[in-house]
């Protein structure tokens, strides 16, 4: 007030309309600011997450933008391996496998945006770390995809390993754990490297395709997408080193046990479903089964479903809906796919592969 | 100054009511009231941050940031803390803002002057220019350049404009000075050359030209002298310092160029995109800025016989200027606050390495805390700078 009467003194001075005017300004902008606080304590102490699932009647899920784990296609209707999982959490929750919501985000928001509740989970193909887990505030589901950070690079360039890239610059997306990855990398190895990052995906591809980087690095299947959706995706090869060990984990915010649980069993679910040998195909033969595995698992005996108060079958219409683990990795990634993965460390155990499920008893 | 003392109200209260306004006890009230929102917002926040397991504080800052980042004004380490990354990113914004800003200036003075030259191509032409500039986003306008740019050929089949200078899509590469800290010491001593020299022409003007002048001389000889001593100034500090001032060019091994200076194609794009967003509103700022010199000055200029330009430049542009600081003031401030669109681009600024370390560390409302102090503190710098050169220039009107 002072500062104003110095340098430019109203026309009325004594005039009181300024400061009649401004009182109910003052009040209203406090009113509505007392207001927004109160709805945002709402917000913030509203019950736990699958609560306000359920009062919401959908679930909301952040997901990336990458084809063949996570992409709209041309209807609008998200598709990919990832997303699979968010369905067959629709169908545990809700009976039906559209009550999802998919939310693109990019890397460097989704974990601040997961922390103050804007998705219900995400399955953006976070990596599991400790930080995350303790620092950050985040439960992980069961590992999804058994990845780990590789080099993409030009073929011109004649390099075969990681170690042969000194003074190389290298496209990195911020937000991940490939920043701290790669620094690490080129310091183990004592060379160095000069970082370009950049947070949007298809920005950072863009950069590497004009040249700019002489590395692109990210998960290793990113890697692989991304190759495809090169102009000259034969020019390009993946170096053979992983530089990180990526597991890839649905990603929830603490405090809501049971749907943390919910998450697991889920993912445990379509993988349990491959290794019992119910597919999508073949699941309505099982429920005829004598072996008492299969009828629990399948909910023909409810004790489960119960058990977790969901609807005693929802394994059967998950397997029925998006098949089980091979089934969804097939379609999305697999090597009949443009994607073209191997199984490698996402075959079941029995196969040589890491998933294993605990026992659905 | 009525203000300072409203008639009818003496003593305790009627200064009370002159510092504080009418109506203390509603004002006292309403102050309480966004107080107490205040607190409660906060303590919310931190009943949040606990809810969720995050630790609040600005601990983390002395950590190792252990990511590393693309370019840098002072020495940086991925080893280094948290705060020296972010030291960086401020510097790195510093950077592209205050040579945006210079050549902002520049050009758009120019453009603003053009636009109002009597030749219709030329001016058509900035009408043009900037009309497609303000009507289209700037984000938009930086992925432009940034996609510019990498159109270069690569490292191995580098434009070769002059010698020593390459064009590709890993950035120019110019020729430099060797040593580390060169390019700084050279700095200072042009700093100190135009500082001697600046005050040697205010002794002159001020003092020797009134008394003296008649016995030192005719001529040049006090601008010779004070030349000559301000480059004995900026040698002397060369000297003093002892650095090696050889220069390095740029050569081609392995992938990339080694030797010599490089100005990256993000900082390129993002310097590039500012400046040419920026020069067209400035040009605008100026151009209202001379309209709004009464055409009587003008006239009465032409009357003495004075050439076009130097009425610009003499009595038209001073004038104008009065109109054109406090526009240019929100000029810079944007400019500085869309230099964020850097994060967009890849180019390490402020926003992206604190971004970063937002996302390591999980302390996010800290950072963006960091975020918001630097950019206020570099914007009120600004805004002080002006508004005193904008003082400056309305007591001179008075005087």
């Amino acid at each position: 007030m002072r500062s104003l009467s110095h340098s430019s003194p109203p026309p009325h001075p004594t005039s009181p309309t300024n400061a009649k005017g401004l009182a109910p300004r003052l009040l209203i902008a406090g009113a509505l600011s007392l207001a927004l606080g109160l709805a945002l304590t709402g917000a913030a102490k509203a019950g736990p997450t699958l609560d306000a699932i359920k009062a919401r009647g959908t679930i909301k899920v952040g997901v990336g933008t990458q084809p063949g784990f996570f992409s709209p296609d041309s209807n609008g209707r998200w598709q990919g391996f990832f997303v699979d999982f968010g369905r067959a959490l629709s169908i545990a929750v809700f009976n039906d496998p559209d009550k999802v919501q998919f939310i693109a985000s990019s890397p460097q928001q989704r974990l601040p945006s997961l922390q103050s509740g804007e998705f219900d989970i995400l399955l953006s193909g976070v990596t599991q770390t400790f930080t995350r887990a303790t620092k950050l505030g985040f439960h992980f589901g069961p590992v999804v995809f058994y990845d780990g950070q590789g080099l993409l690079v030009p073929k011109k360039l004649g390099v075969t390993k990681g170690k042969e890239l000194n003074g190389a610059t290298v496209c990195v997306q911020t937000g991940t754990t490939g920043e701290l990855n790669i620094t690490d990398f080129f310091r183990q190895n004592k060379i160095t490297f000069k970082p370009v990052v950049i947070e949007e995906t298809a920005e950072n591809q863009k950069a590497f395709a004009s040249g700019r980087c002489d590395v692109l690095t990210q998960d290793s299947s990113d890697l692989a997408i991304t190759r495809t959706l090169l102009p000259k995706p034969d020019d390009y090869v993946l170096l053979p080193e992983r530089i990180s060990k990526e597991p890839l984990a649905p990603a929830i915010r603490y405090g809501d046990d049971q749907w943390l649980e919910i998450v697991n069993w889920v993912v445990n679910a379509t993988i349990q479903a491959e290794e019992f040998g119910i597919t999508q195909a073949n699941v309505d033969s099982f429920l005829t089964s004598s072996d008492p595995g299969i009828r629990r698992f399948l909910g023909v005996d409810p004790s489960l479903g119960e058990a977790a108060k969901l609807d005693p079958k929802f394994i059967y219409t998950i397997i029925k809906t998006v098949g089980n683990y091979g089934e969804i990795f097939d379609r999305h990634v697999g090597p009949k796919t443009k994607v073209a993965l191997e199984r490698g460390h996402n075959a079941l155990w029995t196969q040589g592969g890491l998933l294993y499920a605990p026992p659905f008893r | 100054m009525r203000w300072a003392s409203p008639p009818g109200r003496p003593g305790l209260t009627g200064r009370v009511v002159s510092w504080w306004g009418e109506r203390p006890v509603t004002q006292a009230v309403l102050l309480t009231g966004v107080a107490l929102i205040l607190v409660f917002f906060a303590i919310n926040t931190a009943a949040n941050m606990e809810r969720f397991g995050i630790t609040p504080g600005f601990g983390f800052l002395l950590r190792p940031a252990n990511f590393e980042i693309g370019e840098s004004l002072i020495g940086y380490q991925p080893q280094d803390s948290y705060a020296r990354a972010m030291l960086v990113g401020l510097l790195n914004t510093v950077k592209v803002a205050l040579v945006g800003g210079l050549l902002a200036t520049v050009i758009g003075v120019a453009l603003g002057v053009a636009r109002l030259s009597g030749n219709p191509l030329l001016s058509a032409l900035v009408q043009g220019y900037v009309e497609v500039i303000r009507s289209t986003p700037l984000l938009l306008q930086l992925f432009f350049w940034s996609a510019t740019l990498q159109a270069l050929p690569g490292p191995r089949q580098a434009l070769n404009p002059v010698p020593g200078v390459y064009l590709c899509n890993r950035g120019i590469l110019l020729p430099a000075f060797a040593e580390d800290g060169a390019g700084g010491w050279v700095l200072l001593a042009l700093l100190a050359a135009v500082a001697v020299g600046g005050a040697g022409m205010w002794l002159r003007s001020n003092h020797i030209m009134g008394r003296t002048v008649g016995s030192i001389g005719r001529g040049r000889w006090p601008d010779a002298l004070i030349l000559l001593i301000a480059l004995g100034t900026g040698a002397g500090v060369i000297a003093g310092s002892g650095v090696s001032l050889t220069v390095g060019f740029p050569e081609l091994t392995g992938f990339n160029f080694v030797g010599g200076g490089v100005v990256s194609p993000e900082f390129s794009a993002l310097l590039i995109g500012l400046v040419v967003n920026a020069a067209a509103m400035i040009a605008e700022i100026v151009r209202s800025g001379i309209q709004a010199v009464p055409n009587g000055q003008w006239e009465a200029a032409r009357a003495l016989g004075l050439p076009r330009g130097r009425i610009m430049r003499l009595v038209v542009l001073p004038q104008a200027l009065r109109v054109i600081v406090p526009l240019m003031t929100s000029s810079y401030l944007n400019l500085i606050k869309n230099s964020s669109l850097a994060v967009a681009i890849g180019f390490p600024d402020l926003v992206s390495v604190v971004n970063t370390s937002a996302n390591q560390t999980g302390q996010v409302l800290e950072s963006m805390a960091i975020m918001m102090g630097a950019y206020l503190t570099v914007n009120l710098i600004v805004s002080a700078l002006m508004n005193a050169q904008n003082r400056r220039l309305t007591d001179r009107r008075r005087r």
